[in-house]
């Protein structure tokens, strides 16, 4: 993965604060065909919000972000919902239409994207569930499921329309082993199989090293680290080293402030926080 | 360090949020008109709403109309005595029912229990990226989840008023013929003579009003749900307090307007 490659989603210069709550300030954050970057950061530094500013379900306070050439940030209802046929995502909680079934749920965004043909559809929907590896439960209700199902199920969904990227959002929060193996491995199959780029947020460590080829960290409101994740191990930065071997404490202590050091040693694309 | 800014300030003042609400209020009923004409029609969805939303609340509706009616027949019939104007309770119940009571006690029936559960349904949806899920597959929650449910309101509040006036009528003419001792017949000719369609318009046009509160105020605290089960319990009464209020209010300002039009 060189230098060279032509980024697909650029961010430069966001600002988003929810009231007196800054979020993000001077995020910059480039992503490129292909990869799957990791997003990482502790819990409530604002990880969910990146993946809802770049689908515009979130409006940014400034700055910019770029996707696929096109400014996200200003762009109309109409011209967004064409931008998220090919931006998919998976939320935390899978996000299923409870009063639908499995196969409504898989079929809604085929339907909003126009496809009207019911057996097209409908083998669509029997493709997806195989891939995701849950074929037969097209009549079931969400509530029938558990939650790695569920999850499934949305990604499923979320695949549905033949998205370039799909955004996960702590994909393996509050799973079982076996449902987290099976997550992770559908998230690199789904790479490997359909060449799909990859967003992935999570304080999931494992998860991270599993299904990464970059990682980016959150750290006092912008992106403070960017690189391989072996890089993470021998970063200078001792924030990046604590938080990768489990320095949980640490992360929680003051993210606003930033951490104990000189933050400015910063090093790959990302810009450096200018906080004293 | 904590320097707040001013706007941020101003913003958390009651009277600030309290008016945000409103341009809320306002912008989303901006955006349900936008979606109104807009392709395809969700005709299934808008039924649906109808029946459970309306025929869902026929019941409390006809509770609630019988004894307005009776009861007020009664207060009427007792305390008109004294002054030998009883024979005047058939006009002064039907007209009160028309105006006033038939669509300020329905909305406010029908506004606690749809109001209510619009919120608590939307909101459960916000807060479980329901909301967001319908905007990142594509599609519009306004036109999804609003338009149906106002449209739904506005539609079944007007007809569920009228079923409610003539309950409440024949709930007064019951009582009336039995206090005052008229025939069926005379508290007819009463209420011929006395109601005009003027009257009719009158109550239905508030409703039609009252309709669109109890929606668009249901689905817009739903929308702004934030706060997990907790949020959305908090949600649900709220919406209850604030159709109420609204409906109460509006009601002495649209009457006063008819009057001003009508006499």
């Amino acid at each position: 993965m060189g230098e060279p490659v032509e980024p697909i989603i650029r961010f430069r210069g966001v600002r988003k604060a929810f009231g007196r709550n800054v979020v993000f300030d001077g995020l910059d954050l480039d992503v490129v065909p292909g990869e799957t970057l990791v997003v990482l950061g502790g819990s409530g530094m604002g990880k969910s919000v990146l993946l809802k500013l770049l689908l515009g379900l979130l409006r940014v306070d400034a700055g910019s972000i770029v996707a696929f050439g096109q400014e996200v940030t200003t762009l109309s209802q109409d011209a967004l919902t064409g931008l998220r046929r090919r931006i998919a995502m998976l939320f935390q909680g899978g996000a299923l239409f409870d009063s639908m079934t499995v196969e409504e749920n898989i079929a809604y965004p085929l339907l909003e994207h126009g496809v009207r043909d019911p057996a097209v559809v409908r083998a669509r929907v029997e493709e997806v569930l195989g891939m995701v590896g849950l074929p037969g439960v097209e009549r079931l209700l969400p509530s029938a499921l558990s939650g790695g199902m569920r999850k499934r199920v949305g990604l499923a969904r979320a695949i549905a329309v033949q998205p370039d990227v799909i955004l996960y959002d702590e994909p393996t929060t509050g799973l079982d082993p076996l449902n987290v193996r099976r997550i992770n491995g559908l998230i690199r199959s789904l790479q490997a199989r359909l060449g799909v780029t990859s967003i992935v947020v999570t304080h999931d460590m494992d998860s991270a090293f599993t299904v990464g080829d970059r990682f980016a960290m959150v750290w006092a409101r912008r992106v403070g680290f960017t690189g391989r994740p072996e890089e993470t191990l021998t970063s200078p930065l001792d924030w990046v080293r604590e938080f990768v071997a489990g320095g949980r404490g640490v992360m929680e202590a003051d993210p606003v402030t930033g951490p104990p050091g000189d933050p400015t040693e910063t090093r790959g694309r990302s810009a450096t926080p200018s906080r004293r | 360090m904590s320097r707040v800014p001013w706007r941020d300030r101003l913003a958390e003042l009651e009277t600030v949020r309290f008016m945000g609400h409103l341009g809320g209020v306002a912008v989303l009923t901006g955006q349900v008109l936008r979606t109104l004409f807009r392709r395809p029609f969700e005709i299934r969805a808008l039924v649906e709403q109808i029946d459970l939303l309306g025929i869902g609340s026929t019941s409390i509706t006809l509770l609630t109309a019988i004894f307005t009616g009776m009861v007020m027949a009664l207060q009427f019939a007792v305390g008109l005595e004294p002054y030998g104007a009883s024979l005047y309770t058939g006009k002064l119940v039907s007209l009160g029912i028309v105006r006033e009571l038939g669509p300020v006690l329905t909305a406010l029936m029908v506004g606690g229990r749809v109001g209510s559960g619009i919120t608590a349904e939307i909101g459960s949806m916000a807060v479980t990226e329901q909301v967001d899920a319908i905007r990142a597959l594509g599609a519009d929650p306004v036109k999804r989840l609003v338009l149906p449910r106002v449209l739904a309101c506005v539609i079944a509040l007007p007809l569920l008023t009228m079923v409610s006036d003539l309950v409440g009528i024949l709930g007064g003419m019951i009582i009336t013929m039995q206090e005052v001792g008229i025939t069926w017949r005379f508290f007819l000719n009463q209420l011929l003579d006395t109601i005009g369609t003027v009257d009719l318009l009158h109550g239905l046009g508030k409703s039609l009003f009252f309709g669109y509160i109890v929606g668009i105020v249901g689905c817009y605290l739903g929308l702004r749900t934030v706060g997990g089960t907790a949020g959305v319990g908090r949600n649900t009464t709220v919406t209850v307090v604030v159709v109420s209020i609204s409906i109460l209010v509006s009601d002495y300002i649209l009457t006063n307007l008819f009057l001003a039009i009508y006499g």
